[in-house]
């Protein structure tokens, strides 16, 4: 097992591969060519660098959050990606890929997204580097994450609405493919998770690693030595191996990755792809996914749209195969939970994928670490774009309380029926 | 020779393209489909395309999309699709290749799924996200199981990659005909006989182009340099675009037309 490169051209143990359509052979290749030759180009690395810093406000702080510790009974130190530009760890990948995708020549980009945050970072990319940029999303998911919607727009991308399939991530991944093997020529498709045919996700650990260079020196010099444990929540899994990537060849650092159990772990409203998955190809790598005995991919199901995908990157799969990455998931509700009493306790409002990690770590990190353990924890994204659903979903559930209500009154009220003792005489 | 090949050189004597069609299991029920393959047959296919729907079809446009997942909300599963193949495969002397998504032989497991196929009567397999250089576990079964394995190849395949794929492809080479899904475009006749010419130089294996072939012009314009017309979308079209006791019907004037322009 090697943190440097696939096992075998494409492959991470069994896992990976290039499962994609003969037309699409050219692009993958050129894409490979491109990676290695920005590799050898010392000049990638220092434009990599200087838009992560001075336009990308990196580094993100690593913040010991005291509060949160003594609820979950573990040290617990955040990794704000929430911090970054475009409010979360994708402008990590999406900078470097957009510098590849001028290397290539290439004047457009594509992208899927799920929740928003890689589309958004796509855009903002697209706008910094002046390419054309359509942006597929999920049909439900321009619904529930309205306002990235128009962030997009903002930014001058086209969003694509999907309505085909489940119409959430698995059915833009679909649509971006085809839109890829109709303009491959002119086009790059810029994957936003550590999925998809080989080379993608080694480039996208690649990028993403910097979040583990980052918060590897910053524990060493704020608190000595290495964590015990990296938390990260996974989907496809861009942030949890950018978060693992340079602990996994430090086996005393427990990598654990927080999935997500939607409604529960067996009640088949899930989208906990390697607790309850199995190998299968699935958009364009063998991988773990959600299918069922004849290889139809399931529904996935999660409150967060970011996590909302049947499948998940093939070196998650290798590292939960080996046992080298423990791999738990967090229900719809502890999610919400997570959401709610990081707010409270620290002022920060996480997206709600992450609130998946730290509701896991407040329901169950008390039994699965040891009392004295010091955990990293990536808050991958800001949660602005979540309140709306998160009072949705809180009202469904009956336990929204006075969450929202008394703003929406006040607006509610006409204009001209004024509070009755502002207009006595 | 497999009786892919076999289908082939027969038309070759004809001194015609073979014409391939296509047509998804399950739509828009399983008798219906059983009954259009076996017009398209009757009507003059010389072999026949058995699409086994999967719930996330990159490859497909709207029209097979669609199709796919009627048949897939009908609840049909693949034991089901073999099971019609079963029947077809007992009542048509035109051979029958299973296409699908390699997400569906991988998940039942390729040595299953091709002692399956063999069992329907099946005489190979097309899996278009299987690319030469990933297929070497299904081709060994394929061929224990005496199946073909027809591979696709594209304009934009390195030379490369066009020996490795006409080196591996049995039955026939699948060219595809433009850069694009299924049923959208109309087919890049000048590309399409450049790839040819390349796939001739590295194989006597038939070369068949697909993709974008809707109407007996495109047919007959690309049987002028092809060894088969493949045409799967419009025929789909054709089956769902009206009532179901009229599908069979449908889709063997349209297939007589294709025929037509496959001998022109």
């Amino acid at each position: 097992m090697s943190a440097d490169a696939p096992d075998r051209p494409g492959y991470f143990g069994r896992f990976g591969g290039q499962f994609v359509p003969e037309a699409l052979s050219g692009a993958i290749t050129q894409l490979e060519e491109a990676w290695r030759d920005a590799q050898a180009d010392p000049t990638f690395e220092l434009e990599l660098d200087r838009l992560r810093t001075q336009y990308g406000g990196r580094p993100t702080p690593l913040y010991l959050a005291e509060r949160l510790s003594e609820a979950a009974g573990v040290e617990t130190h955040l990794k704000r990606e929430d911090l970054a530009h475009t409010g979360s760890h994708k402008l990590n990948n999406v900078v470097g890929q957009a510098l590849l995708t001028q290397r290539m020549g290439k004047p457009r980009v594509i992208a899927e997204t799920g929740a928003g945050q890689h589309g958004v970072a796509t855009a903002t990319a697209a706008a910094l580097f002046g390419l054309e940029c359509v942006v597929y999303m999920g049909a439900e998911d321009c619904r529930r994450q309205r306002l990235n919607v128009v962030r997009m727009q903002l930014l001058g991308a086209e969003v694509v609405p999907v309505e085909s399939g489940t119409r959430t991530l698995k059915d833009a991944i679909n649509e971006a493919m085809r839109d890829w093997v109709t303009n491959v020529d002119s086009t790059h498709y810029l994957i936003g998770s550590a999925m998809g045919p080989h080379p993608f996700p080694l480039i996208v650990r690649e990028l993403q690693k910097v979040i583990s260079v980052e918060s590897k020196a910053q524990f060493a010099a704020q608190v000595g030595g290495l964590p015990d444990a990296v938390i990260a929540c996974v989907g496809g899994g861009s942030n949890a191996i950018g978060s693992f990537a340079e602990f996994i060849d430090e086996p005393e650092v427990q990598l654990i990755g927080v999935e997500a159990a939607g409604e529960g772990i067996g009640t088949g409203r899930t989208a906990a792809t390697i607790t309850e998955g199995r190998e299968a190809v699935l958009h364009g790598a063998r991988s773990i996914a959600l299918v069922d005995e004849d290889g139809q991919v399931k529904h996935a199901h999660s409150i967060s749209a970011g996590l909302d995908y049947p499948g998940v990157g093939p070196e998650h799969a290798m590292l939960a195969d080996s046992g080298r990455g423990r791999y738990v998931a967090a229900t719809d509700r502890e999610a919400i939970e997570g959401f709610r009493r990081l707010s409270e306790l620290e002022g920060i409002i996480p997206a709600l994928e992450p609130s998946h990690a730290i509701g896991w770590l407040l329901a169950h990190g008390r039994d699965a670490l040891d009392a004295d353990a010091r955990v990293v924890l990536t808050v991958s994204g800001r949660g602005d774009k979540d309140v709306d659903e998160v009072v949705k979903v809180m009202t469904e559930l009956g336990i929204a309380g006075d969450l929202g209500t008394d703003v929406v009154a006040a607006d509610a009220r006409p204009a001209g029926d004024a509070d009755p003792r502002e207009r006595a005489p | 020779m497999s009786a892919v090949g076999d289908a082939f050189a027969r038309a070759r004597d004809e001194d015609r393209a073979a014409l391939v069609v296509y047509l998804p299991a399950g739509f828009p029920d399983l008798d219906t489909s059983r009954a259009c393959l076996e017009a398209a047959a009757e009507a003059g296919a010389d072999v026949l395309e058995v699409g086994f729907p999967f719930s996330d079809p990159m490859m497909d446009g709207p029209i097979i999309q669609a199709a796919s997942q009627q048949a897939l909300d009908h609840g049909y599963g693949v034991a089901d699709d073999l099971a019609m193949c079963r029947g077809l495969t007992a009542t048509t002397d035109v051979p029958a290749l299973v296409m699908t998504y390699v997400t569906i032989p991988d998940t039942r497991g390729y040595a299953r799924f091709a002692d399956e196929a063999t069992a329907a009567g099946l005489a190979g397999a097309i899996l278009p996200d299987l690319p030469a250089g990933e297929s070497e576990p299904w081709v060994r079964e394929a061929r224990r199981a005496g199946l073909d394995t027809v591979f696709l190849a594209s304009s934009v395949s390195t030379d490369e990659r066009l020996e490795a794929i006409a080196d591996i492809s049995t039955g026939f080479v699948y060219a595809v005909g433009l850069m694009g899904v299924t049923g959208v475009k109309d087919v890049a006749s000048d590309d399409s006989r450049t790839l040819v010419g390349r796939i001739r130089q590295r194989t006597s294996t038939p070369v068949a182009v697909g993709l974008g072939v809707k109407t007996r012009q495109q047919a007959a314009e690309v049987a002028g340099f092809a060894d088969g017309v493949i045409v799967g979308s419009a025929v789909v079209q054709a089956a769902g675009d009206g009532d179901r006791g009229g599908a069979a019907h449908r889709v063997a004037e349209l297939v007589r037309e294709l025929r037509a322009g496959v001998a022109s």
